[in-house]
């Protein structure tokens, strides 16, 4: 069987599977729809906030950034662990024994304010939509190359298949669906990873390969992979080449935006009891970290292939370098995608890849007679090319592409569900018309979800940067407006209303107006005030890291603020007690 | 209720001295062993690179993890001592 039809099954069953769990389990009433009732074991709510959690920007996009980058792309590993640490300790107790449904629900009540709620829920819903963009962008990359059609044709496909998707079944259906996807979505990851390392390293465990000596000449696979790439002119793969305050910055931000993102907070509304919150954080994070401790493996030894495949012999001798007519079925397949390229700028046929950027490097290859590079990849494939680079069986392949869609298409829906939660229960109900029906409210929030996945799909043509770079800038916007509210609405009882919104609105305007300087007015290309590149950042700070600014400037002004201002009345001073102790928790309730 | 309400303090002083020294060792792996203080540790080697590699890499990740089951574990003793654990 050729590999198409392969892919055509594993797909399909995949997707046969989840829509079958969400028919079975579709949502009836408005509570099931939010929170699935309440019943969920902590092991499962952990394995489907995972799948939740790992969208394309994990599993599509993360290997390809450290695998081009190396050791400064470790930001990506610690910031979107540690932020589980956080939320155990910081967040999900307290908002389970609160016991409503919703993080601007929280909000309002704790700072009494229907303002702070409505400012909880734009900050929200902005954070989602910049996170829905990054995603699409990874769902066009994974439908183009399953159904092998250009980037763009493959994102419209896929919108429309996340919003059927979406629309079909509540959190109910999302969360077991969620499970079965886990389960694909880490066999998809780990199973080539360990074909991989085995081939390199001999090693079963991509972990320990990443740390052993090649099977080929016994040197260590990173000692190799810098001196591979180094003789092309690329910075060393383990080495630290950029600005340290900028590492630490950006790591803080993808932690603390973790840890205030609604669609993972949403999760831990969804336990039996606040001791079971913090066990599922843990859980959660168990899950998560079996494809993070592999990712930084999938990427140093896809790189190491890559190099390979390309340079296949001596750097500079006349026939070093693959010629283009014989390259392999992957990289035609992926030539069909737009998403890799090759322009012969030197005529003779061969694929010359080096980093013409370096000066010292230029030298040499002139004197080799290249003319530049040659080979532009786009680096959000690696991860679903990989294992065709490494030459692993059809099944395998196919097995990654199902993965890449599943986690594509889990996060998006869990977005799109936090986001019509948002417009519909806390913005229509809460703030509009509290006396909406049932079914008007379902509505709305499937109307909310369509006009989301529309902005997103056209916004994801052109994406502020790869798929992970863009999610991260949704993190940093979650950093800064939602996380400082809500711990300090749980560890300071003197913040009171005022502070509240002032520093929930600084912190979110200071953010945007920073990203949007560089990256474009609403992400519209070309609208940028200042080039996006470090000698015009200021203090060398990427608008990726800024959240943690952000965030700062949110604890500053609301502390401030309220310390001016009358301290909160005594019964929001008992509610912030109440909410510190585990006793006494019940069922969520509605407004 | 005077006992209720001081069992509530102590309860809450505990969490938040457990929750204080879990952060730390969170930040000294992550941003220290695996970013700051990564040159201090550069004469470790390990696998083809240092162990500042390794922590920014994996280690940490191995950490947090650890760090959120023992949370859980001891909060849920601490619930109990102070008796304002869940039925």
């Amino acid at each position: 069987m050729d590999l198409q039809t392969i892919t055509y099954i594993i797909v399909g069953g995949t997707f046969a599977l989840y829509i079958g769990i969400a028919i079975w389990a579709r949502a009836s009433t408005t509570g099931e729809f939010y929170a699935a009732g309440r019943g969920v074991h902590p092991v499962t709510n952990g394995m489907a906030t995972a799948a939740d959690w790992m969208s394309a920007a994990s599993f599509i996009s993360m290997a390809g950034l450290i695998a081009f980058v190396g050791y400064d792309n470790s930001t990506f590993l610690m910031g979107w662990t540690g932020g589980y640490v956080l939320l155990a300790m910081l967040l999900a107790p307290y908002l389970r024994k609160f016991g409503k449904f919703t993080v601007p629900e929280f909000i309002g009540d704790r700072f009494y304010s229907p303002t702070a709620r409505l400012v909880a829920v734009i900050c929200l819903i902005v954070a989602s939509l910049t996170y829905v963009i990054g995603q699409m962008t990874g769902v066009g990359v994974a439908f183009s190359r399953f159904l092998n059609v250009r980037a763009d044709v493959g994102l419209y496909i896929g919108a429309a298949i996340v919003f059927a998707y979406a629309v079909l079944g509540g959190m109910k259906g999302i969360t077991y669906t969620q499970v079965a996807q886990y389960v694909v979505l880490i066999l998809a990851y780990t199973i080539p990873a360990v074909f991989i390392s085995l081939q390199l390293t001999g090693v079963a465990l991509p972990q320990i390969g990443l740390f052993s000596s090649t099977v080929a000449d016994g040197v260590p696979l990173l000692t190799k992979l810098n001196q591979v790439i180094g003789d092309l002119g690329f910075a060393t793969y383990t080495g630290h080449h950029t600005n340290t305050l900028n590492m630490v910055l950006f790591t803080m931000s993808l932690m603390i935006g973790t840890a205030g993102l609604p669609h993972v907070i949403i999760r831990f509304f969804t336990v039996p009891r606040v001791a079971d919150a913090r066990w599922s954080a843990g859980w959660a994070l168990v899950f998560i970290a079996i494809l993070y401790t592999v990712a930084p493996a999938v990427g140093a030894m896809a790189r190491l292939n890559l190099v390979d495949t390309i340079q296949t012999g001596e750097v500079g001798s006349p026939d070093g370098n693959l010629a283009y007519d014989d390259r392999p079925n992957w990289f035609k397949n992926w030539e069909t995608t737009g998403l890799l390229k090759f322009e012969d700028k030197n005529g003779d046929g061969r694929i010359q890849y080096y980093n013409d950027k370096s000066a010292d490097f230029n030298t040499k290859a002139e004197g080799f007679g290249w003319k530049g590079n040659e080979l532009t990849v786009n680096q959000d494939i690696l991860v679903l090319a990989n294992p065709e680079i490494a030459r692993l069986p059809n099944w395998v392949i196919a097995l990654v592409a199902a993965g890449g869609l599943a986690a594509a298409l889990s996060t998006a829906a869990g977005l799109l569900l936090a986001i019509s939660s948002a417009v519909s229960h806390d913005l229509i109900k809460g703030a509009y018309n509290p006396n909406i029906s049932e079914k008007g409210e379902l509505l709305a929030a499937r109307i909310a979800m369509a006009v989301s996945i529309g902005v997103a799909t056209y916004l994801g043509l052109n994406p502020p940067g790869f798929a992970a770079q863009t999610v991260a800038l949704a993190f940093g916007l979650a950093a800064a407006s939602i996380f400082p509210a809500l711990m300090m609405g749980i560890f300071v009882k003197r913040i009171n209303n005022k502070g509240a919104v002032a520093g929930m609105l600084s912190g979110l305007i200071f953010t945007l107006v920073y990203i949007f300087w560089y990256k474009g007015w609403l992400f519209f290309p070309g609208t940028n005030f200042a080039p996006d590149t470090a000698e015009y950042w200021v203090f060398g700070i990427s608008p990726l890291s800024i959240g943690t600014v952000g965030a700062i400037l949110n604890f500053a002004v609301a502390y401030f603020v309220s310390n001016a201002t009358e301290a909160p009345p005594q019964e929001i001073q008992d509610l912030v007690e109440s909410i510190r102790i585990p006793r006494g928790a019940g069922a969520a309730q509605s407004h | 209720m005077d006992n209720d309400k001081e069992a509530g303090i102590a309860y809450w002083k505990a969490n938040l001295s457990l929750v204080k020294w879990s952060l730390v060792i969170w930040a000294l792996v992550s941003f220290g062993f695996g970013i700051v203080l990564r040159p201090l540790l550069s004469g470790i080697k390990i696998g083809g690179t240092d162990l500042g590699f390794w922590f920014a890499q994996q280690g940490s990740i191995y950490v947090f993890l650890i760090l959120i089951f023992f949370y859980a574990w001891r909060m849920n003793t601490i619930d109990k001592k102070y008796g304002v654990d869940e039925e």
